[in-house]
């Protein structure tokens, strides 16, 4: 069978579970081989081989780190030229996707983003106009490049040798363009990343600025936080964690809406969320009408009393 | 110094957008357009960097007829001139053969120094157009910037990255596309809606640029909708009033879907 490429997205090494995804995507379509950029492949072979990674495609080179994005275009169009994958698939990340730009261009290929659904026979499934409609696509020309939502498949493990083959690029001036000069890691919070947690817990105006109960609920699901717009402009929660349009894109299992009245901007945002459960003081409040559960009341009564309720249930 | 603004028209995101069941594109006609929200970032941003770099802005679009509101808007708002790219041929095109058309655009207004565009369109919200023009351009491309400085020759931006916040240093010219976080758009006043009627618009079709039709439109995207459908409206669940009980009602309905 040939080969499918996935593109690890890591932190240092640390693969994320978006990669997983991918790989247990890819062995539906034929043979999962990883593409691991920068340094620390090391870290991230033990978690590649575990998903069926037989062979890593590795291009180590400073000007992965030093310059933004398009070293690591040009790295995975090199693998791709090599490798003549059946199709190469990129985690939707605002960086995947510039990723997969610039490599549709490089290969000469058709592209796809925000894919929620990949099938055996690269035919995606994408969910457009904030949810409103469903569209089956497929790219008609040369190796389709394929961005997948997080939380899109459930990683299933299988045996890879996860095999590392070492590439040498010779990147371009143009690729030396943007040069980072500072790079300062987010304060880490200790709760999962925003887009690829399977629970969000969200907050919006209703909390007037009070995060508290919606960060005590989190932690209690083992959630990652979210943030309406409304909430950020308001300066309560950092542009991070925006979820909608402006913001971040995110598909849980489970999206607990608290105080957001779920404007098209935000429902943008998460409208693939597979649950949706709703607190709001306005019983008429749009985000009722896609909740599975709406509560109508005070989030600030609510949410301690589920938090602690889960913590009974929890023992 | 010369800036382009690239603007888009899109259908309104408040309204009930289709898709044309004919050959599955964006329904543009059955639905207002006007130009995409977060485009005004980036035409607020051109303005800002113009008024100290004392550069001229030209906003850019590629579109049906009716993409000449989104024109309109910025040249209302403070751009001086405006390029419409319009084609019939330019139907159904998809992301790669739009970045190329842009480029080719970029490549007859000369010496541009900085192209500012939007983080996505609020239609197809793809993203990728930016990152795909720098490519054509051969330019450095800086997404998602939240503050962007602009001195002589260089540009500092200061970006969200995945799990880091990033200053980035690029020399122009370049490709740079800006968040909503980079500043708050200004209204077009009533000044710039009465100039904005004198301004230039320049009309380009595709044999003005030496972009052949076969390169172009749905026949020749290099990716096709198969099929699509309307997304039956999300069951509408149970709504419960608390009355003493929501908190407790709620951890009973997650631990009943094995969310505890």
């Amino acid at each position: 069978m040939a080969e499918v490429l996935v593109l690890v997205d890591h932190n240092a090494g640390t693969v994320r579970k978006t990669t997983a995804e991918l790989l247990t995507i890819a062995r539906r379509v034929g043979d999962p081989a990883a593409v691991y950029l920068g340094a620390g492949v090391d870290d991230a072979r033990g978690v590649l081989a575990e998903y069926g990674a037989g062979k890593v495609y590795v291009v180590d080179a400073p000007e992965i780190d030093d310059y933004l994005v398009a070293p690591k275009a040009e790295a995975l169009a090199a693998v791709g030229e090599q490798a003549q994958p059946v199709a190469v698939l990129i985690s939707s990340t605002p960086e995947g996707k510039e990723v997969a730009a610039r490599v549709a261009i490089r290969l000469g290929s058709g592209i796809i983003t925000d894919a929620v659904d990949v099938g055996d026979d690269l035919t995606t499934t994408q969910s457009i106009f904030a949810g409103n409609a469903t569209v089956q696509a497929k790219v008609t020309r040369g190796i389709p490049v394929i961005t997948v939502k997080p939380n899109s498949a459930t990683p299933e493990p299988a045996t890879g040798e996860a095999v590392v083959e070492k590439v040498d690029v010779r990147f371009s001036e143009a690729a030396r363009g943007a040069r980072v000069t500072d790079r300062s890691a987010r304060e880490r919070t200790g709760r999962p990343e925003l887009t690829e947690a399977a629970i969000i817990v969200s907050g919006g105006r209703g909390t007037g600025g009070d995060f508290a109960p919606v960060e005590a609920l989190a932690d209690a699901l083992g959630a990652a936080v979210g943030a309406s717009r409304a909430a950020v402009d308001s300066g309560w929660y950092p542009h991070a964690y925006q979820i909608g349009q402006t913001g971040k894109t995110v598909s849980p299992q489970l999206y607990v809406a608290c105080g957001i009245s779920g404007a098209i901007q935000h429902r943008a945002g998460m409208q693939t969320s597979k649950t949706v459960v709703a607190v709001n003081k306005d019983a008429d409040a749009p985000i009722f009408a896609m909740a599975d559960l709406g509560v109508v009341g005070d989030l600030h009564k609510i949410l301690p009393q589920a938090t602690e309720e889960i913590a009974k249930r929890k023992g | 110094m010369k800036i382009v603004v690239l603007v888009k028209h899109v259908p309104d995101a408040t309204a009930d957008r289709q898709l044309d069941p004919a050959d599955s594109t964006t329904d543009r006609d059955g639905v207002d357009g006007l130009l995409s929200e977060l485009d005004e970032y980036a035409v607020e941003e051109a303005l800002t960097v113009a008024e100290t770099a004392e550069a001229e802005v030209v906003a850019l679009t590629m579109g049906p007829p009716q993409a000449a509101d989104a024109l309109r808007k910025a040249l209302q708002m403070g751009a001086a001139s405006a390029v419409h790219v319009q084609d019939d041929a330019l139907h159904g095109s998809d992301a790669v053969a739009t970045s190329l058309v842009l480029a080719k655009a970029l490549d007859k207004l000369g010496a541009v120094d900085l192209i500012l565009t939007g983080m996505a369109s609020t239609d197809g919200g793809m993203s990728v157009v930016p990152a795909m023009l720098a490519e054509r351009l051969g330019r450095p491309h800086v997404g998602f910037v939240g503050d962007l400085e602009v001195t002589g020759g260089t540009v500092v931006a200061h970006r969200e990255g995945e799990s880091a916040v990033e200053t980035v240093e690029v020399a122009l010219p370049a490709v740079v596309s800006v968040t909503d976080q980079i500043n708050e758009p200004r209204y077009p006043s009533f000044k710039g809606i009465m100039a904005a009627k004198k301004k230039p618009v320049e009309t380009w079709s595709l044999a003005d640029l030496g972009v052949s039709p076969d390169e172009v439109g749905l026949s020749a995207a290099w990716s096709a909708v198969e099929s699509f459908a309307l997304r039956p409206p999300r069951g509408h669940g149970e709504v419960v009033t608390d009355e003493g009980e929501g908190g407790v009602k709620l951890a009973e309905f997650l631990a009943a879907r094995k969310f505890v």
